[in-house]
């Protein structure tokens, strides 16, 4: 099988092969990349090389250029200028399938597997030769026996759509090694998994570069980065601002590189304390939810939220949180239970009625969720408040007004856009969050239920979405925070609710809140973790 | 070649412009074939279709009148599109309206004009909008697929037709089958003597520039644009999504029966088979063409409007069959959709050369 061998994938592509004699330094060199988008250059002048067997983090903020490049080494951009060496060679992809069958493999962010195939078959459509149903069964062994090489064990059998998100990421790697992949890029692989199961990536990333393959890793969280790459190149601006190697750097010396001052995350100050004697804002009673396939996913959860109170939520993906969010905020109708704002109870079901009460949501989707993306800010902004003035006079929109109050919550909230005419889908992912953010805030809420706020944004953006979950807390509303970032938690929460299959199953306040204590508890207390 | 069209694909003047004359272009060359082989130079058989109409005022004004229904099937496409509704019922609709039209048409004599032009207008649109309805409410209720219910109520409207001018609408005195001629009250009125063009076109741009104010400006577009980009978000935000796309769809039907009710009272005058004509289906073409802009809607409509009577006008001189115009207007909706997805794809069609 073509699984390992580097000169025969290469010849697979049909590519002049020049046997190399001796090992060549780098893999991998891009250099002088110049890559123009109207109006923005995304990357300009990137120099990045990778040696043979090294994990090299490609670090950056949102923005910096990092997909770019990685789009253009996997052949789906032809960059503007500049030029790409394999083991010396330059080289030319004029599609994805050169870079593949050059030996380059991607594991992208949103898997690209058929939910309804096994995982055999998964790989099975991958191979370049095209396998039928009798290889199929060999196909079985050599996943078995890959599996136990790597730490990838998957069940070959097993449908896609029967898989954990950590699970089919590990599908994605066993297809890109079926294929020959010697260069692998991952791109913020670790976004979906959780410390357990990004823990096991990491010993299989090492494994792969122990026989010689190159791993390029996107990232943006810095421990990861220290955790496990040799070699680190930093993005920022669409230039490269150097190459360090890991163990010779602190987190803050690649934060300091990545955004170019220091960034220290620590818990954040309030202004004033949260008065436990005080009415609560919001009484949520026996909240009962099942998800999109109508099992239970939350079970009887109740819990109060006081003003000025930021309530953690914590727990491993799937365990409720998205339908406990979504069962709040109207988008899901409960099986059971009540809600409360203010004393007065909510109708259920009801995202106009969840509204009406004060209630505010940032979906953990965002940009599909929470935003319409060909849409453009302005219109965005009004999405909510379209209906009364000042933003409509009858049956009209008053343009005017949508785009001075869209252009004023754009300088509010820091927003970086040309105008509020651009369409969201061009912003980078913290200025999507802050559009959405902007808008939530300018309806006044009394209850803020925001989900994964700053995942998969910079450093810059985190800073700032958190500062406004702080302020909104301190002007006397609710918060809640659910999040699968047991960091950002613990920096933001006064008191930590943790889900463990839809239940409530803690309910800790910040003072003796540890990552220990809630690791232990998300896992549902019957095993001990080393979380964080 | 003209390849040198998807150099530049992001821009949005190439989306706007230079995109739908490509695919005119494109169109032409692959067309030209049928042209040559139906015995005739295509230079000259596309001079006489796109160039010797509009050198005579009959010629302008003809286009005109071809362009009328199509600003009104256009739009209507627009409306269902522009909500995310993938109507492709516009035919069916149009048909409809004929059939409501001409039902009300003939018992308005001696009605005052424009009380019958009303009542026409009406009579129209609700032919539409009851034809647009059960997909709709199929679609609203239960999510079944209105691409295909729609199309499939296409035939089932031109059947209809048949039904009623076999049957009890046969022509009274002279027995073919189509309709008694509707009142003359029921007409619209031309605008020019000696001249066909009628009260249709203002009606149509009327509601071309209706359209236009409504999906830009008013409270109720930026619902259904919102709906249409990411249904999604707009659930999330406390839209009605449902309540909106069926306004959406039946608004479209209503167009659509207009598009029906101009035929039969600005040019026919009675219910015949073959009304329709793939006017609805044209729209469809000239909506994609368009870019879902008005703009584009009417300057498509007035194009192939002047493609379908050039055809013919161009196949008694050259003995080019009329169909021409039918091989056109099909051949551009495939070219568009393939620009369309070459624009978004990014797929550059440059082979050999130009590499550095």
């Amino acid at each position: 099988m073509s699984t390992a061998d580097p000169a025969q994938a290469v010849a697979a592509g049909g590519e002049p092969t020049e046997h190399p004699g001796s090992p060549p330094a780098a893999a991998v060199r891009m250099s002088g990349i110049v890559k123009r988008f109207p109006g923005v250059v995304a990357n300009d002048g990137v120099d990045f090389a990778a040696a043979l067997g090294e994990v090299h983090a490609l670090l950056g903020e949102n923005g910096a250029g990092k997909s770019t490049l990685s789009n253009i080494l996997t052949g789906l951009y032809r960059p503007d200028e500049g030029r790409i060496e394999l083991d010396g060679r330059a080289v030319h992809f004029d599609s994805p399938r050169d870079a593949l069958a050059a030996g380059i493999g991607m594991v992208h962010q949103h898997f690209r597997l058929v939910p309804t195939f096994t995982v055999a078959e998964n790989v099975a459509l991958a191979d370049p030769h095209g396998i039928g149903r009798r290889q199929v069964r060999h196909l079985r062994q050599e996943l078995a026996a890959m599996g136990a090489h790597y730490g990838l064990a998957v069940d070959p059998d097993a449908r896609v759509w029967q898989l954990s998100v950590g699970e089919q990421q590990r599908v994605e790697l066993l297809k890109a090694l079926h294929r020959g992949a010697r260069v692998l890029i991952l791109d913020e692989p670790t976004a979906v998994l959780t410390p357990q199961e990004a823990d096991a990536l990491f010993v299989t990333l090492r494994a792969m570069v122990a026989e010689g393959r190159t791993v390029v890793f996107i990232s943006h969280k810095l421990h990861e980065v220290k955790a496990v790459s040799d070699r680190v190149t930093v993005l920022r601006h669409g230039r490269t601002v150097g190459t360090v190697d890991t163990a010779s750097c602190t987190t803050t010396d690649l934060a300091r590189l990545m955004v170019g001052r220091d960034v220290v995350f620590r818990r954040a100050e309030r202004a004033h304390p949260v008065d436990p004697a005080a009415a609560p804002l919001m009484r949520v009673r026996g909240v009962s939810a099942v998800n999109h396939r109508g099992q239970p996913a939350v079970r009887q959860a109740g819990f109060e939220l006081r003003p000025g109170e930021i309530l953690g939520v914590a727990g491993v993906a799937g365990n409720g949180q998205r339908e406990l969010a979504e069962a709040i905020t109207g988008m899901r109708r409960p099986t059971a239970g009540s809600i409360e704002v203010g004393g007065s109870p909510v109708r259920l079901g009801s995202v106009r009625a969840a509204h009406a009460a004060g209630i505010a949501h940032v979906p953990e989707d965002r940009l599909h969720t929470g935003l319409a993306p060909s849409l453009s800010i302005a219109s965005n902004v009004v999405l909510t408040a379209y209906r009364r003035p000042p933003a409509s006079r009858g049956p009209f929109l008053d343009r005017g007004y949508i785009r001075r109050h869209a252009t004023e919550l754009m300088s509010r909230f820091d927003v970086r856009a040309p105008g509020p005419d651009t369409p969201v889908r061009l912003l980078s992912g913290g200025n999507v969050q802050k559009v959405l953010l902007g808008r939530e805030f300018a309806s006044d809420p009394k209850v803020l239920v925001a989900a994964s706020p700053t995942r998969g944004l910079d450093v810059g953006a985190i800073e700032t979405v958190r500062r406004l979950l702080v302020q909104a807390a301190d002007e006397g509303r609710g918060v809640l925070l659910i999040s699968e970032d047991l960091e950002e938690i613990l920096a933001l929460s006064d008191r930590v609710l943790v889900l463990y299959e839809g239940r409530i199953v803690g309910d800790v306040p910040a003072a003796d809140a540890t990552a220990e204590r809630l690791g232990l508890l998300m896992g549902g207390g019957a095993v001990s973790r080393d979380v964080g | 070649m003209k390849l040198q069209f998807a150099e530049r694909p992001e821009r949005s003047l190439a989306r706007q412009v230079i995109l739908p004359l490509a695919a005119v272009v494109v169109t032409l060359g692959i067309t030209s074939t049928a042209v040559v082989g139906a015995g005739a130079n295509p230079l000259t058989a596309f001079r006489k279709i796109l160039f010797t109409p509009l050198s005579s005022r009959f010629g302008w004004f003809e286009m005109l009148v071809s362009a009328t229904p199509l600003i009104l099937t256009g739009t209507a496409v627009v409306v269902a599109f522009s909500c995310g509704y993938y109507s492709i019922g516009a035919e069916g609709q149009l048909t409809a309206g004929a059939i409501t039209a001409t039902w009300v048409g003939i018992r308005l004599g001696g009605w005052p004009t424009p009380l019958a032009i009303v009542a026409m207008v009406g009579a129209g649109a609700l032919g539409g909008v009851l034809w647009a309805l059960p997909p709709a409410l199929l679609r609203v209720r239960f999510g079944i697929d209105e691409v295909v219910t729609t199309l499939l109520l296409n035939p089932v409207a031109t059947l209809v037709v048949s039904g009623l001018l076999n049957g009890p609408w046969r022509n009274s005195t002279t027995h073919y089958p189509e309709s008694d001629p509707i009142a003359g009250p029921a007409r619209l009125p031309r605008l020019f003597d000696r001249s066909r063009l009628h009260l249709g076109l203002i009606l149509a741009v009327a509601v071309a520039v209706a359209v236009w104010f409504v999906l830009s400006r008013t409270v109720t577009g930026l619902r259904a644009r919102a709906i249409g980009q990411a249904a999604h978000a707009a659930r999330f935000a406390g839209l009605r999504v449902e309540r909106t796309m069926l306004g959406a769809a039946l608004a479209s039907g209503a167009i659509a029966g207009l598009a029906g009710m101009n035929d039969v009272a600005g040019t026919q005058f009675k219910l015949s088979e073959g009304l329709a004509d793939g006017k609805g289906y044209t729209g469809i073409v000239i909506a994609t063409l368009a870019g879902l802009t008005i703009v584009g809607v009417v300057g498509g409509a007035i194009l192939l409007g002047l493609v379908k009577m050039g055809s013919t006008s161009a196949s008694r001189s050259l003995g080019v069959p009329s169909q021409i115009a039918e091989i056109i207007t099909g051949c551009l909706l495939l070219v568009t959709v393939a620009l369309m997805v070459l624009k978004r794809y990014r797929i550059r069609l440059v082979r050999g050369g130009g590499r550095r």
